[in-house]
């Protein structure tokens, strides 16, 4: 597998959320993505960097384009040095919040996603890594 | 910080949303919002996202707030326009905008608020 | 010596092996020499050849797959892609690389004839190039031939599943066949889109013509209904037939607040009723 393009933006203002959005966007269009699938990894990045935002106090994300022989994929890792999560399994339930909003977050990544991983301790700060295909 | 514009239209406003917005520029279209539907007595609210390709949780929490606000302030709020790949999303992202109301686009909107408007006149006059 | 190398061998016999080459493949493809012209033929040759003599030069070719052999894979690649489209098979298109075989062995033993290991090496060497290098083609081959399939199918699809407006705002969409998950997607995709394009606040998808329906099938249905219904417009299942009914209550499809209805019909007159529309005799 080849890792095609790295792109690697700051997340620590609610612009960078935007301009998150926008260069997932255009890597989605360039991986080939239908319209479907584009909108459904620019929302899920958007859950994300918000989170990355308003839970972790700030960070980065890295955008990576991947070829494999016959698929194209795009991987979004998101990193902070905030708080950390104590109780993952909780965290990823809908509904739950400890800030304000409805909780989907997570969980909705996830969904949204055909790979998520997520590492995170209570003060080391967060790492969570979505994925996409296209055959 | 540029702000949405709000169009009175008679008895209702209507918002488009046409840029990617951050999310003070969402909560400060709902503050608008609130502000302008007691100001110029409005009855309905249309809220046209056909020009949004993205809706997330943070968006549609927004949009459930405002119309939540203007249902206590006596207005109703229709939603028009959603894109396909955006309903799509929601529907698999889990968020279903419970108490919203939606229309293909704004024409249909506006007969939804007047249809709603008019069952409420007869209903109060009588 | 220059000579006992694969490299010096091709070098030193290219016009004869070029000739040679040519004229096995013409052989070979002896009832479908409409499919390409001949001097196609010797311009591709002439450049594998010349391929091959610079990629010999780091070694016998032991690792056809690396990268000093790129520009063969490339062009084999591009010769592949060419073939299919010309309308070759798979084991015509290889031919054209194995068909330099015996040319080949026979200047190798005409060549190392007083050094039988020698010639042993070479002949193995030369072998399992041309193996792997045959192999790349068929892949290649049949990649190309699997993109245009599937691209004709998608062509196929947006012709089998047009969206039918029964009333202004009324749309059909009558599905027939065998669903599987990805045709469903793209179908309920384009659905979604008349759904705005003709503003139709009702849609009905009548399953009459499909012979089952599985859970992933079941679901996305039942997304697309969810999808408009945000949307703002309201879907009516139809045509559900009796082993359609029993499979979702076994797969225990939950269809919630969807209405369905057995016909075509009868969907079509709850639609008319939602417009607050009635059929009058003239």
């Amino acid at each position: 597998m080849a890792v095609e393009k790295i792109q690697d933006l700051g997340v620590s203002s609610n612009d960078d959320v935007v301009l998150v959005r926008q260069a997932v966007r255009t890597a989605a269009v360039e991986a080939g993505f239908n319209i479907v699938d584009q909108t459904k990894i620019v929302t899920a990045a958007s859950e994300l960097a918000r989170n990355t935002l308003v839970h972790g106090g700030g960070g980065s994300v890295r955008i990576e384009l991947l070829r494999e022989t016959a698929k194209t994929g795009l991987r979004l890792t998101f990193e902070d040095r905030g708080p950390g999560i104590r109780d993952i399994d909780l965290a990823m339930r809908d509904g739950f919040t400890t800030g304000n909003g409805l909780g989907l977050g997570l969980g909705g990544a996830r969904r949204l996603s055909n790979e998520f991983q997520i590492h995170s301790r209570p003060g080391e700060g967060t790492r969570v890594m979505i994925a996409r295909w296209k055959a | 910080m540029e702000r949405i514009p709000i169009l009175q239209l008679g008895q209702f406003l209507l918002v488009t949303i046409q840029v990617d917005m951050h999310d003070r520029l969402a909560l400060a279209l709902q503050d608008d919002l609130t502000t302008q539907i007691v100001r110029s007595r409005a009855r309905g609210v249309l809220i046209d996202i056909s020009a949004v390709d993205v809706v997330d949780s943070f968006m549609g929490r927004m949009l459930a707030n405002t119309a939540g606000m203007a249902r206590i302030l006596d207005a109703e709020t229709v939603v028009v326009g959603m894109r396909p790949s955006v309903a799509i999303t929601l529907v698999e992202l889990g968020l279903s905008l419970p108490g919203i109301r939606t229309a293909l686009n704004v024409d249909l909107g506006m007969a939804l608020l007047q249809a709603a408007r008019g069952s409420e006149d007869l209903a109060v006059g009588g | 010596m220059a000579e006992t190398t694969l490299a010096g061998i091709i070098d030193r016999h290219e016009t004869d092996l070029l000739d040679e080459w040519t004229r096995r493949q013409l052989e070979s493809l002896e009832s479908r020499r409409d499919l390409v012209p001949e001097s196609e033929l010797r311009s591709d040759s002439r450049s594998l050849l010349s391929v091959l003599r610079e990629g010999l030069a780091y070694g016998n070719g032991q690792d056809a797959t690396s990268a000093q052999w790129s520009k063969a894979q490339s062009l084999l690649s591009d010769l592949s892609r060419r073939r299919v489209i010309q309308g070759f098979s798979p084991s015509q298109t290889a031919t054209f690389v194995f068909s330099l075989k015996q040319p080949l062995f026979d200047r190798i033993s005409q060549s190392a004839a007083d050094n039988p290991a020698l010639m042993a090496e070479l002949l193995w060497s030369a072998s399992t190039l041309l193996d792997k290098l045959g192999l790349a083609t068929v892949e290649a081959f049949m990649k190309t031939r699997e993109e245009l399939i599937a691209r004709q199918q998608q062509e196929m699809l947006e012709l089998s599943t047009p969206v039918v407006e029964l009333w202004d705002g009324v749309l059909a969409l009558p599905l027939i066949g065998t669903l599987d998950s990805e045709r469903t997607q793209v179908v309920m995709q384009n659905l979604l889109e008349a759904i705005v394009n003709k503003a139709a606040v009702i849609a009905i998808i009548d399953i009459t013509g499909v012979a089952t329906v599985d859970t992933l099938v079941a679901q996305h249905l039942l997304k697309t209904v969810a999808a408009a219904r945000l949307m703002g417009a309201e879907c009516i299942i139809s045509g559900i037939r009796p082993q359609i009914a029993q499979t979702i209550i076994h797969l225990g499809v939950d269809l919630g607040n969807v209405i369905t209805k057995a016909t075509l019909a009868d969907a079509f007159r709850i639609a008319l009723r939602k417009r607050e529309l009635v059929v009058a005799k003239a």
